[in-house]
C-alpha cells in the first residue's frame, strides 16, 4: 500500500511538468488552432542549457565566470536566467515563421500544414543544434539540491519535486487568472473566438500573437528546468520522449481548456508511473497512446470541454 | 556503382515509397503522422511471415504480398475511427496509433521485443528500384483517374466535392488504406533489403520526416512525393560531402540545423510545396485548357 501511494506521489510530481507543457500546447491550439511541435523543441533546449549551465557546458571560459560571479553551488540560477532568455527569443523567431506565414489562406489542408511543417522544420533543427554541440547521448547533473527530502508516514516526498509541482500549479493558475481578468487576456480570447473580428474591435492581432508565443515558450522552458532539476538526465530527444507525452494529457482535457490540460496533465502523469509500476517500463506507450486514440474517437472534445476546436474557451 | 551511392538509392527508394504512402490520404485532404506505425506493421508482418528461424518459413514472393494485405486490412479498419477526425486531432489519433504500434511491437516475445527479428530472404537494390517504379506509376495513374479527381476535389473543398457528387467518405477511406498498405509494402522491403527489422528504426522521427517529404515535395500533384524525398534524402548528403571536400567541418555537423532551416524558409517561398499544378503546367509548355475566369487559376 505504502509502495502504490508512493507511485501516486511520484506519478503527480511527474505530472506537473506535464501540466506545464500542456498547458503551453493547449494555449497555442485553443487560440490558433495550430499544434506547435516547436514546444517539445523549447521544452528540450531549456533543460540542456538548465544542464549546460550546471555542468559546464558552456566551455571552461563561461563556466569560470559563473563560478566567480555566482559561486558552484548557486550556478543553477545562471542555468534559469540563460534557458528563459534563449527560450523567448526562439519563441519569437519560431512566431515569425509559423502564424504570420499560416495568415494567408490557402486550401482547407494546408492550411493547417503550413505551420505545422515550418514547427517541425524547427524542431529538427533545434534538435540537431543540440546535438552538434553536445552530442545525442544522455547528459547527467549533480541535482543542486542533492536529496532532500521529508517523510509523511511512509511516503517520501523530495523537496525540490514539491516545490516544482507548487509552482508550476501556480504559475499555471496565475495564467488562468490572467486569461480571465486581463486586458491581454480578454485579446487572447477574442482572437480564439474569431481573429477578424478581434481586429475589428480593436485588438492589434499582431501584438497579441508573439505574447502568446512567449508565453506558451516560458511555461515549457519552466518545465524543462524543473525536469532537468527533478530528474537530473535530459538528451537531445528529450522533447520527443516527455513532452509528446503532455499532448496525450491536452487532449484528455479537451483542446484549449487550460483548466482540462491541468487535470489531463497530471492525470497522464499518474498513467505514466502507475502502468511502469504496475505492468513494466516498455509497456508504458501503449496506455497512455491507446487512450489517447481512444479519447479522440469517442469524445474529440477531451472529457470537460463542449465546444469545437478553436471557438473560445480558457 | 559505388557502396556508398547504392546504400543512398536504397533509402531513397524506400523514402519514396513511404512518401507516397503518406501522400495519397495528403491528396485527399488528410494529414497522417503515422507512418511509422503502418511501416511497422509491414516490416514485422512480412519478417514474421518470412523467418525460417521464429515464423513461418514462406517465401519472400508470398511473404510481402501478406504483409501488402494485412497492412492494407488494418488500415482500412482503423481508417473508420481515425476518419471521423480532422484537422489537427487526425494529427493526433494518426500520431497516437503509431505510438501504439511501437508500443505493441517491443511487448510481443514472438516478434523478438526488443531485440528486433532477422528476416531471411534478401532483396537486392534493383529489385528495390522496380518496385519503386511501379509505386510510382501507379499514383500517377491513379492521380489521373476520376478517383484521383475526386481525391483533389475532396482536398480542395470537401463541401463541393460532396455537391458534385463524390462519395467523400468512401474515397477517403480508399486512400487511407491504400496508402496504409503501400507504407507496409514499404515496411517489408525495408525488411528485406536489411535482413532485419527493429521497431526502434520506426519512431516519431520517421513518421515526422515523411510527413514532411509529402508536404514540401506538395500534394497537389504525384511528383510531389518523389520531390520531397529526393530533397530529404541528398540535401543532408550534399551538405556532408561539400563539409569532406572543403574541410569545414561545420557544414557536416550542422547539416541537419542547415537542412531544417531550408524547410522553414521553403514553407514561406512556396507554401503549396515544391512541385505544384501551376508548376507544372508551366514546365510542359502553358496551360492546355484556358480557365473558365480568372478566378478559378491558381
Amino acid at each position: 500500500m505504502d509502495v502504490l501511494l508512493q507511485q501516486v506521489v511520484n506519478g503527480l510530481m511527474l505530472g506537473g511538468v506535464y501540466v506545464m507543457v500542456a498547458v503551453a500546447f493547449t494555449l497555442v491550439i485553443g487560440m490558433l488552432n495550430f499544434l506547435n511541435f516547436t514546444i517539445p523543441a523549447l521544452f528540450m533546449v531549456a533543460a540542456v542549457m538548465m544542464w549546460a549551465a550546471m555542468a559546464g557546458g558552456f566551455g571552461a571560459d563561461i563556466d569560470a565566470v559563473l563560478d566567480d560571479v555566482l559561486g558552484a553551488p548557486n550556478k543553477w540560477i545562471a542555468g534559469v536566467i540563460i534557458a528563459l532568455v534563449v527560450v523567448s527569443l526562439a519563441s519569437l523567431v519560431i512566431e515569425r515563421f509559423t502564424y504570420r506565414y499560416m495568415k494567408a489562406k490557402y486550401g482547407d489542408a494546408t492550411e493547417h500544414a503550413l505551420p505545422l511543417v515550418s514547427s517541425l522544420g524547427f524542431l529538427i533543427a533545434f534538435e540537431h543544434l543540440v546535438i552538434g554541440r553536445w552530442g545525442s547521448d544522455p547528459l547527467t547533473i549533480d541535482s543542486p539540491f542533492g536529496n532532500a527530502s521529508f517523510h509523511l508516514g511512509a511516503v517520501q516526498f523530495s523537496i525540490p519535486q514539491v516545490i516544482s509541482l507548487a509552482l508550476s500549479l501556480a504559475i499555471v493558475f496565475g495564467l488562468s487568472l490572467m486569461l480571465r481578468k486581463t486586458r491581454l487576456g480578454r485579446a487572447v480570447r477574442s482572437i480564439a473566438e474569431r481573429p477578424d473580428t478581434a481586429t475589428l474591435m480593436g485588438v492589434d492581432v499582431g501584438r497579441i500573437v508573439p505574447v502568446v508565443y512567449v508565453i506558451a515558450g516560458l511555461l515549457c522552458a519552466i518545465a524543462g528546468i524543473l525536469f532537468t532539476i527533478n530528474y537530473t538526465t535530459v538528451d537531445a530527444y528529450i522533447g520527443d520522449k516527455v513532452a509528446t507525452v503532455a499532448i496525450a494529457g491536452m487532449v484528455l482535457g479537451g483542446l484549449g481548456n487550460v483548466w482540462g490540460a491541468i487535470v489531463g496533465g497530471l492525470f497522464v502523469g499518474l498513467l505514466e508511473v502507475l502502468s511502469i509500476h504496475f505492468f513494466g517500463a516498455s509497456i508504458v506507450k501503449v496506455p497512455i497512446w491507446g487512450m489517447l486514440l481512444l479519447i479522440l474517437v469517442m469524445r474529440p472534445t477531451g472529457l470537460f470541454g463542449h465546444t469545437a476546436i478553436g471557438k473560445g474557451k480558457f | 556503382m559505388s557502396g556508398e551511392l547504392e546504400g543512398l538509392l536504397v533509402i531513397l527508394c524506400l523514402n519514396t515509397i513511404y512518401a507516397y504512402g503518406v501522400f495519397l490520404p495528403a491528396a485527399s485532404g488528410q494529414l497522417n503522422l503515422g507512418a511509422a506505425g503502418f511501416i511497422t506493421l509491414g516490416a514485422y508482418c512480412s519478417a514474421f511471415v518470412n523467418s525460417e528461424l521464429d515464423g513461418l518459413g514462406v517465401s519472400a514472393w508470398m511473404s510481402i504480398p501478406i504483409a501488402v494485405l494485412f497492412t492494407a486490412a488494418v488500415s482500412f479498419l482503423i481508417a473508420f475511427p481515425i476518419l471521423r477526425t480532422r484537422g489537427v486531432y487526425m494529427v493526433l489519433a494518426t500520431f497516437a496509433f503509431a505510438e501504439v504500434v511501437a508500443g505493441l511491437i517491443i511487448n510481443l516475445e514472438f516478434l523478438g521485443a526488443a531485440q528486433g527479428m532477422p528476416v531471411d530472404a534478401h532483396m537486392p537494390f534493383y529489385g528495390l528500384a522496380i518496385v519503386t517504379l511501379l509505386v510510382a506509376l501507379f499514383c500517377h495513374y491513379l492521380m489521373a483517374t476520376r478517383c484521383g479527381l475526386a481525391m483533389r476535389a475532396i482536398h480542395d473543398d470537401e463541401s463541393v466535392a460532396t455537391l458534385f457528387g463524390a462519395n467523400v467518405r468512401m474515397i477517403r477511406v480508399w486512400a487511407f488504406a491504400t496508402g496504409g498498405a503501400l507504407m507496409g509494402l514499404g515496411g517489408a522491403l525495408y525488411g528485406h533489403h536489411f535482413n532485419y527489422v527493429e521497431a526502434q528504426n520506426f519512431n516519431i522521427l520517421l513518421s515526422i520526416y515523411i510527413l514532411l517529404y509529402v508536404l514540401l515535395g506538395g500534394t497537389q500533384t504525384a511528383w510531389g512525393p518523389v520531390v520531397g524525398a529526393l530533397f530529404f534524402t541528398f540535401v543532408p548528403e550534399l551538405f556532408r560531402y561539400l563539409g569532406r571536400e572543403t574541410g569545414e567541418k561545420w557544414l557536416e555537423d550542422g547539416r541537419f540545423v542547415a537542412f531544417g532551416l531550408i524547410i522553414v524558409i521553403m514553407m514561406v517561398i512556396r507554401p503549396e510545396g515544391v512541385v505544384t499544378r501551376t508548376l507544372l503546367e508551366r514546365i510542359t509548355g502553358g496551360r492546355r485548357r484556358q480557365p473558365a475566369s480568372p478566378a478559378a487559376a491558381e
